[in-house]
This record gives structure tokens, sequence and C-alpha cells, in this order.
């Protein structure tokens, strides 16, 4: 019997991946990923959470939904971002852009 | 029953696996083909917890937009030249160790948490549902992540604009 | 044929557009389009006048324009007789009137303009005849105050000019604003502005009414009006809320068509180009307003006593009783007609209120006829005279003898000698206040009375005797002083010196020709002579319509003995209401031929026979005299009422604005200056030294702090990520 507890605990695994990823990548890109996968694992704790807890309303869903339109907003600027840096710096590694450093 | 949990399994350990590709792989094009399962996985999770209509969302817009938008940028940018070049940064272990303590912390806060469970089962096909309070109760909501593709498009594209 | 009444407006629309924009190219050739499209109006209007005639059934039309909450605003077009009749009027008249004007304004620099101006008129004047509520009348009617405004003030170099324009627009402004209250009322007690709707709703107030009349009407005003519907307060007095909006209604015809008190505008609307004066202040504009009252008549009918029709009828005896004594008085010709206009108006006026409604109407249409040829006459004879004051005039049988004869015919019509068409109006008007209000028709005969005598003065004057005019050079309008032109007699306005500079000025202009160029300067010292073809054609036309137009109204040639156009334009309440038109009875109309000419005769014994000199009588009567000559003080009046008052109004709040106000502003400003010093004070030494310090140990602490920023976003995320992580740590720990 597969309860709420499984996706909360995927869901943090899949957090923590995803962390782990954006704190140790050097490529934009790859940064933008690890994003990605933790934006997943929240949409599965609000999928989940309606699912488990309140089935009749589907307010997780429409979170969910918010979190797909975000992710595709945060995709399509980081990328642009990454394409406008890689222009003017030649580089897409972030340890290579240092440029705050006062 | 027996199924649904041969099933979440199943998608547990590919929906890891291959994220654990994604953070991990030294190849930058296969960390951005490997988002792809993880993308799948989710997906399936979505049917298993009843929510068609994300699945479909799910699939077409991550699996068929974001992630081939990422590929496209990988190949524009470093591209197959970047192979060769270090993929992981100085902080490695620091960063593994505090995801690790985020993921126990989340661990225990979840377990421990005495959630309001109910076993009444979820509806098949809520698309209706979705959509009606999606254009009742969260219209705003609805409006705002309008407004936010319209300025994030605007800003995309006066961003990578080459300037002339 | 009648449904197309519409195209009636259009095509003097059209000729607006036309000359607006391109009139400047078309040059002399600017008046064969304005001609053409009111022929082509009068035309159709003739046909339809013709169709009605011939017993064709009312049109009407109608459609939604705005709809709020279950109200609804309509537009559309109404040809019932009475439409029918003022249009072909109208449109005829007007035609003749813009073919006059080709030849009187020739030279213009602004000749295109004036047609334009003349042609939007008409327009505004048929919409408002032709629309179907009030509305759309609203609309025509606000159109040719507007056109009114813009030609009494065509010569606009003129100051006197100027200030007649504006007169006129704010004299007749008062009144459209009751008439606006007075639409509003309609629209909030009936839901609609469309006269049908709003008549069928006033019969139905009218009903009770009617059998209340019937029991009471011996008794007249003495019973309570109990089932006249609501009473309203108003100036102090309890109204029927029906008669008040009917009065609020009538508020538009006074100002529009010169009734007392506010006719002050007529007299001097004269500034404008005797075409002007011929088509809009005696023809057609001043007779919207009577054709509004007949137009409502049964929201007028159905008030309880008709009680608006009395005032209508009393507003129209005073008017046209003062009016033709202030005329008797008067020494220019345009002025003598401005004001035998407003007379005549009362008359209309007074016909329409003592339940002559054929008989008000019909004097409107007789009346457009000869007043509109009786101003082109003037016109014609100030264009050989190149004077207004009739004192410079003389003997012009001899030199004009078709502005003469042509003269002679309106002169009569207006008089009302038999058979012009003046006496068959005039007389069924008697004739309906002697049955009606014996009280008016004393008045309205003594009228009819001053109205022989000052127009045969006025022939006496400019016709008869001997020239007495020095004729020079022709002074031109456009000529921005006050000396020029207007108010005729002043020894300045003849002189060659303003003859020649208005020339000059006048070559200055765009066409490089002036008015006074036409003639030349040869025409000094000639004797005047007949006006060209354009001029007097329209003029014998008219005259014979002066002379037949009446016949229409010739008893007998209708139903039951009566006229024709009293079938043929005819208020249907009055037989719901038991009241009958009073059979035309020779004695009486014997007696007003007879008042007519007791009229004549006095003024040809006085100023033809010189049985008694008019100077003597002046000098005799010199208060009365000085009293009509200065048209009752009344303009004096309303300046020093109106204009002082109102200045002096705004002079004393300007100094409660200086005193008060203002000082009240110092005040605070002085108030709050002192507040900002010590603000400023406390701000220097205890806020800047607050935020200074909070900066010092900002800098203190992230001097150690530094080396902490590296600039690599990834160290900074792992910070946080960190110290998000003991953030939940710490969470769960209380929890």
């Amino acid at each position: 019997m597969i309860g709420l507890q499984h996706y909360l605990i995927l869901s943090a695994l899949l957090f923590a991946i995803g962390l782990f990823g954006v704190l140790t990548r050097r490529n934009a890109v790859a940064v933008l990923m690890g994003v990605e996968l933790m934006l997943n694992a929240a949409a599965i704790n609000f999928v989940a959470f309606t699912h488990f807890v309140s089935p009749g309303l589907v307010r997780g869903h429409v979170a969910a939904l918010v979190i797909i339109t975000l992710a595709a907003c945060e995709a399509v600027v980081g990328l642009a971002l990454v394409i406008n840096a890689y222009r003017h710096l030649d580089t897409i590694q972030v340890d290579e852009m240092n440029l705050m450093k006062g | 029953m027996a199924g649904e949990a041969i099933a979440f399994y199943i998608l547990t350990g590919m929906i890891v696996t291959a994220a654990a590709i994604v953070v991990g792989s030294k190849n930058i094009v296969h960390a951005g083909v490997s988002l792809v399962p993880v993308l799948l996985g989710v997906a399936g999770l979505y049917v298993l917890l009843r929510a068609e209509f994300l699945t479909v969302v799910q699939i077409l817009i991550y699996v068929g937009a974001i992630t081939v938008l990422l590929l496209f940028v990988i190949l524009l940018t470093e591209g197959a030249t970047g192979l060769r070049t270090r993929q992981r940064n100085e902080q490695v272990p620091l960063a593994a160790a505090v995801a690790a303590l985020f993921l126990v912390t989340l661990l225990v806060a979840l377990t421990r948490t005495p959630w309001a469970l109910t076993n009444q089962p979820s509806a098949a096909y809520n698309i209706g549902a979705v959509g009606t309070s999606l254009f009742t109760t969260y219209v705003l909501v609805f409006e705002v992540a309008g407004l936010l593709i319209l300025a994030s498009l605007v800003g995309a594209i006066v961003i990578a604009r080459k300037e002339s | 044929m009648v449904s197309s009444a519409w195209l009636i407006p259009v095509f003097p629309l059209l000729s607006y557009i036309v000359l607006i924009f391109t009139g400047r190219r078309l040059g002399d050739r600017a008046p064969l389009v304005a001609i053409g499209a009111m022929g082509l109006s009068a035309l159709i209007a003739i046909l339809i006048f013709a169709a009605k005639a011939g017993g064709a059934p009312d049109v009407y039309w109608s459609t939604a324009w705005a709809v709020g909450g279950g109200r609804e605003l309509t537009v559309g077009y109404m040809v019932d007789n009475l439409a029918a009749s003022m249009l072909a009027m109208i449109t005829f008249v007007g035609t003749l009137i813009f073919i006059y004007a080709a030849g009187y304004m020739k030279g213009d620099p602004y000749y295109s303009r004036f047609f334009a101006f003349l042609s939007l008129f008409c327009f505004g004047m048929l919409t408002m005849v032709l629309a179907n509520s009030f509305l759309l009348m609203l609309i025509g009617w606000e159109i040719i105050g507007l056109c009114s405004y813009l030609l009494i003030g065509f010569y606009f170099r003129r100051k006197s000019a100027n200030l007649a324009q504006m007169k006129a627009f704010m004299t007749t402004r008062v009144g459209d604003l009751f008439m606006l209250i007075g639409i509003m009322m309609i629209f909030a007690q009936f839901g609609t502005v469309d006269y049908r709707k709003v008549f069928e709703a006033a019969g139905h107030a009218l009903a009770p009414t009617a059998t209340y009349m019937a029991s009471a009407a011996p008794g007249g005003g003495a019973a309570p009006a109990a089932p006249a519907g609501p009473m309203v307060g108003f100036l102090g007095l309890q109204i029927p809320l029906i008669t008040l909006t009917a009065l609020m209604i009538f508020g538009g015809p006074i100002g529009k068509s010169g009734q007392f008190p506010l006719h002050v505008w007529l007299p001097d609307a004269m500034e404008g180009p005797t075409p002007v004066s011929a088509l809009i202040h005696a023809a057609t504009m001043v007779a919207a307003g009577v054709y509004l009252v007949g137009r409502s008549y049964p929201l007028f009918f159905a008030t309880p006593d008709h009680g608006a029709l009395t005032f209508v009828a009393w507003t129209g005896t005073i008017t046209a009783l003062m009016a033709a004594f202030i005329a008797v008085s008067q020494d220019d010709i345009k002025r003598i007609l401005a004001y035998s206009t407003i007379s005549q108006l009362g008359f209309m006026m007074a016909g329409l209120g003592v339940l002559g409604y054929t008989a008000g109407l019909f004097h409107l249409l007789t009346h457009a006829f000869f007043k509109a040829l009786l101003f082109l006459g003037a016109g014609s004879v100030i264009h050989a005279v190149h004077s207004n004051s009739i004192k410079d005039m003389g003997g012009l049988r001899k030199y004009m003898p078709v502005t003469y004869w042509t003269f002679m015919a309106g002169y009569l019509a207006l008089a009302g000698i038999f058979p012009f068409a003046g006496f068959w109006s005039k007389d069924e008007i008697l004739l309906e206040a002697s049955h009606h209000n014996p009280a008016i028709y004393g008045l309205l005969t003594l009228g009819a009375f001053l109205t022989a005598m000052y127009m045969t003065r006025l022939m006496a004057y400019t016709f008869f005797g001997s020239f007495r005019g020095a004729t020079t050079t022709e002074p031109d309008p456009w000529l921005p002083e006050d000396h020029a032109m207007a108010r005729g007699s002043s020894p300045a306005a003849r002189s060659g010196k303003g003859g020649k500079g208005a020339a000059k000025k006048a070559k200055g202009n765009d066409h490089g020709h002036g008015h006074g160029n036409d003639h030349g300067h040869g025409h000094g010292h000639a004797a005047p002579h007949e006006s060209p073809a354009a001029m007097t054609v329209p003029l014998i036309i008219l005259a014979i319509c002066a002379l037949l137009v009446g016949l229409v109204g010739v008893p007998g040639t209708g139903k039951d003995g009566g006229s024709w156009f009293h079938a043929f334009v005819h208020f249907e309440g009055f037989e719901a209401a038991g009241i009958h038109a009073p059979p035309f009875s020779w004695p009486k109309a014997i007696q007003s031929l007879i008042v007519a000419l007791a009229g004549i005769f006095t003024a040809y014994a006085i100023y033809g026979l010189r049985i008694v000199r008019s100077e003597t009588l002046r000098e005799n009567f010199a208060p009365i005299h000085a009293f009509l000559a200065n048209r009752m003080y009344l303009d004096r009046l309303y300046v020093y009422v109106f204009i002082r008052g109102g200045l002096g109004l705004a002079a004393l709040l300007r100094i409660f604005d200086q005193r008060v106000v203002d000082g009240t502003v110092n005040l605070v400003g002085g108030i709050t200056l002192l507040l900002s010093r010590i603000y400023r004070f406390l701000d220097t030494w205890v806020v800047d030294g607050t935020v200074n310090l909070v900066g010092l140990v900002t800098r203190w602490i992230s001097q150690l702090l530094r080396p902490v920023q590296t600039g690599r976003a990834y160290n900074y995320l792992l910070l946080a990520a960190f110290g998000l992580f003991l953030i939940v740590v710490i969470g769960l720990w209380r929890l």
C-alpha cells in the first residue's frame, strides 16, 4: 500500500539530489537542470497532498500547474541569460562569472 | 493495490537513478538527456495520483519543451567541445553534506508530522474540476501566471537579442 | 415618397461638407453647390407635401440609439402634415434666399463659408423638424443655435457683430437650459423622449383632466386640480408636474423664438448679413420655437386647465404688444423688421395658447414667406442706399420699382390686408382669441393696429417722399470699427474714407476683392438703383407667395366650412375635449381689416400727409418715445442686472478668494514652514545621527565579513541552503 509518506520521501530525495546538483555544477545549464529537479519535487508534494488529504479539491493541481509555468519561465529567462553571458564572457561556467567579487 | 506499489517503485527507481545521472554525469549532454526519464517518471507518478491533466502538461511542457530547450542551449554554447571540461566545482564535499543534512531534516519533518489523511478516493478524470477552479477561485493566480509568461517572454527576447 | 423624407436634410449636410472642405477652390461657384442641394431638398419636400395633401399616411420611423436599464433613447423621423408643411416652407424659402444671397454676398471674401454655414443651418433646421423625439429635436435645435451664432457674427472683425453673436447665444442658452431640464423631466416621467410615446402617456393624463374640465368648465380654475397628477412646489407655487414640464419645454421657444423676456437678442442679431436675417431670424429658426410648441401641443394641452397654454398665450400677447410698440419708434430698417418678427412670433404663440392650434401654425407659415420677402426687400434697399436708417432713404419707389412692388406685397401681407396671406392667418388668430380669451383678443387687436402703423411708417420713410440719402461708397461690413456700417445713421458710416479703407483692407484678403470693389467707387453721388436679378427674382417669387399662400387658409375651401389648411394641420385632442374651432365670421374679419386700415391711416396721417408732424409728437411724448426708442430699457436692465451683477459677484468672490481663501492658504503655509524648521533641527541631529551611527556600525561589521564574499554564486547558495537547513532544524526543535 503506497501512502503519502512514500511520495513525500521520494520528493525529498529528488529535492536533495537537485540541491546537490545546483550547488556543485559548474555549467550554468546544468545548474538549471538541478533547479528543474527541485521544482518537480515540490510539484510531486502538491499533487500527493491533494490526492491523500483533500481529493475533492484540486488546489494542488493548480499549484503544480503554476509550478510548471514558473519552470517554463525560469528556463526561458535563465537560458536567455546563459546565451547572453556566453556572448559577453565567452563562458557558461558559473565559477568563472565572478564580476560580483568586490 | 499491488500493481500500484510495483508501479510506484519502478518509477521511483527510474527517477532517482536518472536524477543521479543528471547531477553527476561528466557529460553535460548525457545529463540533459537523462532529465527526460526523471520528468517522465514524475509524469507517471501523476498518473498514480489521479492527475491526468498534469500528466499531459508535464510531458508536453517539461519533456517536450523545456528539455529540448536545455539541450539546444547546451549545443549552442559549449556543445560537444565542453566534454572534457571539469563539471564540478570545489565545494562538492560541503554541498553533499548540506544536501544530506537537508534530506535527513526533511525526512524527519515529513515522517513526524501527523497529516490529516482521508480515505476518500480521488475522482477520476478531474480535468473539469481543475479548469473550473483555475477560472473561478484561482483566476487571479491564472492571470498572474499569464502576466509572468508575457514578462519572461519579453525579457528573454530582450536579453538574448544580439545587440546590433 | 413620404418615407424618403430623411433625404431632405441629407443634401444640405452634403453641401456643408463639400463647401467647408473645398469651398476655397470653388470660389464663386460655391453658391451653386448650396443652391443645388437646397433645390433638391425643396423638390423632395414639395413632392412630399403634395403627397400628404393627397392623403398619404403619416410616416414614422424609429430605431434604438442607446439602451440603458430598460429605458431606451430612440432616433428617427416622423412626417405628418405639420412636418410636411414646415419642410416644404423651409426648403422653398431657403432655396430662394440662397439664390438671393448668391447675389447679395457676391465678392465677399468668405463667400463659400457663408454658404457652408447656411447649408449647415438648413440641415439642423430640417433635422429638428423631422425629428421624432425630443432628443433628436434638441440636436437639431442646438445646431441651428450654433449656426445662428456663427452667422450673426459672420462679419467677425466687427466688435458689434461679436457682441451680438455672444448676446444671441447666451440669451437663447438661458431658454435652452430650461428646455433641457424639461426634456429630462419628460424622460424621468415617461421613460422615453419619443414624441409619440410621450404624447400617448400625456394623453392618459389628459383623459381624467378632460372629464374634469367638462364638469367644472364654467368654474374655471376654482375647483382643486386633484386629478391632475402629482404636484410639485416651484418658486413657492404648487404646480402640477406636467404643467411644470411643459413650461420648462416652453423655455426653449421663449429663447429661440424671441419671446418676452428673452427677446433682446433678436434685434441685435441683425448684425448678420441680410439673407441670414431673412432665413434664420425671420422665416425659419425663430419659428422653430413655435413649431416646437405646435409639435408638443398634446403635452401642453394635457396640462390641467390648459395652464401651460394659458402661459404661452400671455407670453405671446405681451411679446406681440411690446415689440409692436418698440417697432414704432425704431429708425433702423432691419431693427423695425426684427421687432416686427418678435411681435408676429408673439402672435403665433398667442394663437397657439388660445387653443388656436391651426391658426398659430398657419401664421407661422404665411409669416415665413412675407417676412422673408420683407427682409430680402430691406436687403435690396440697403444694398442700394448703403445705410440701414430709414431716415436716409425716401422716394425709392422711383429708383427701385421691383423692390418697391414686392415690398409692397410683403407690407400688405404683414399689415393684414385682404386678400394677402397675413390677413387670413392673423384674422384666424384674432378669431380664436375672441372665442377663447377676450382680454387677449383686445390686446392682440391693438397689436394688429400697431403692426399696420409701424409698417406704414416704414413704407412712408423708405419709398415715398424724396431721397434723403447721400450715397457715396458702400461701407464694407468687414471693417472692424464699429462705425463702419453698424447702427445706421452715423455720418461716418457713409464717408468715402471709410469705404476706401475698407476696399484696401478687403484687397488684402484671400480673394483679392472686397465688397466695396463690386460697384466701383464711381458709385458715389449717383442715385440708388435696382438690385441685380439674382436678388429681384426671389423677391418676385416670394411676393407671389405672399399673395397666394394665404389661399389655403380661406374659409370654405375645406370641410365643414373651415379652411383647407385647418383640416390639413389639425389637433385631434380638441374633439376629445369637446373644443370646437369657432366658425369663420365676416364681422370679425371686417373688424380686423378695419383695425389694420386704421393703423395704416394713422401712420399715413403722420408720416404721409403730415397732419400731425412726427417731430411734434416726439417732443410732446418725449418720455414715452425715449422709453420705446431705448427698447423699454430691457437691454440695459439685463446689462445692469445680469452682466454687471455677474461681474460684481465675480469681483466679490475675487475679494473673498484673496482675503479668506488665500489667507487661509498662507496661514497653513506659515504653520507648515514653522513645523518644518523644527523638523529640520530634529532631522539633522537625531535622525541623521542615528543613520550615520548605523552606517558606521555596518561598515565595521562588513570589514570583518569581507573575506566571506567570494563573488561566486554557488558559494552563496551553499550558505543559503545551510541557513535554510538551520532554520528548519530550529523549527523542528520547537515543534
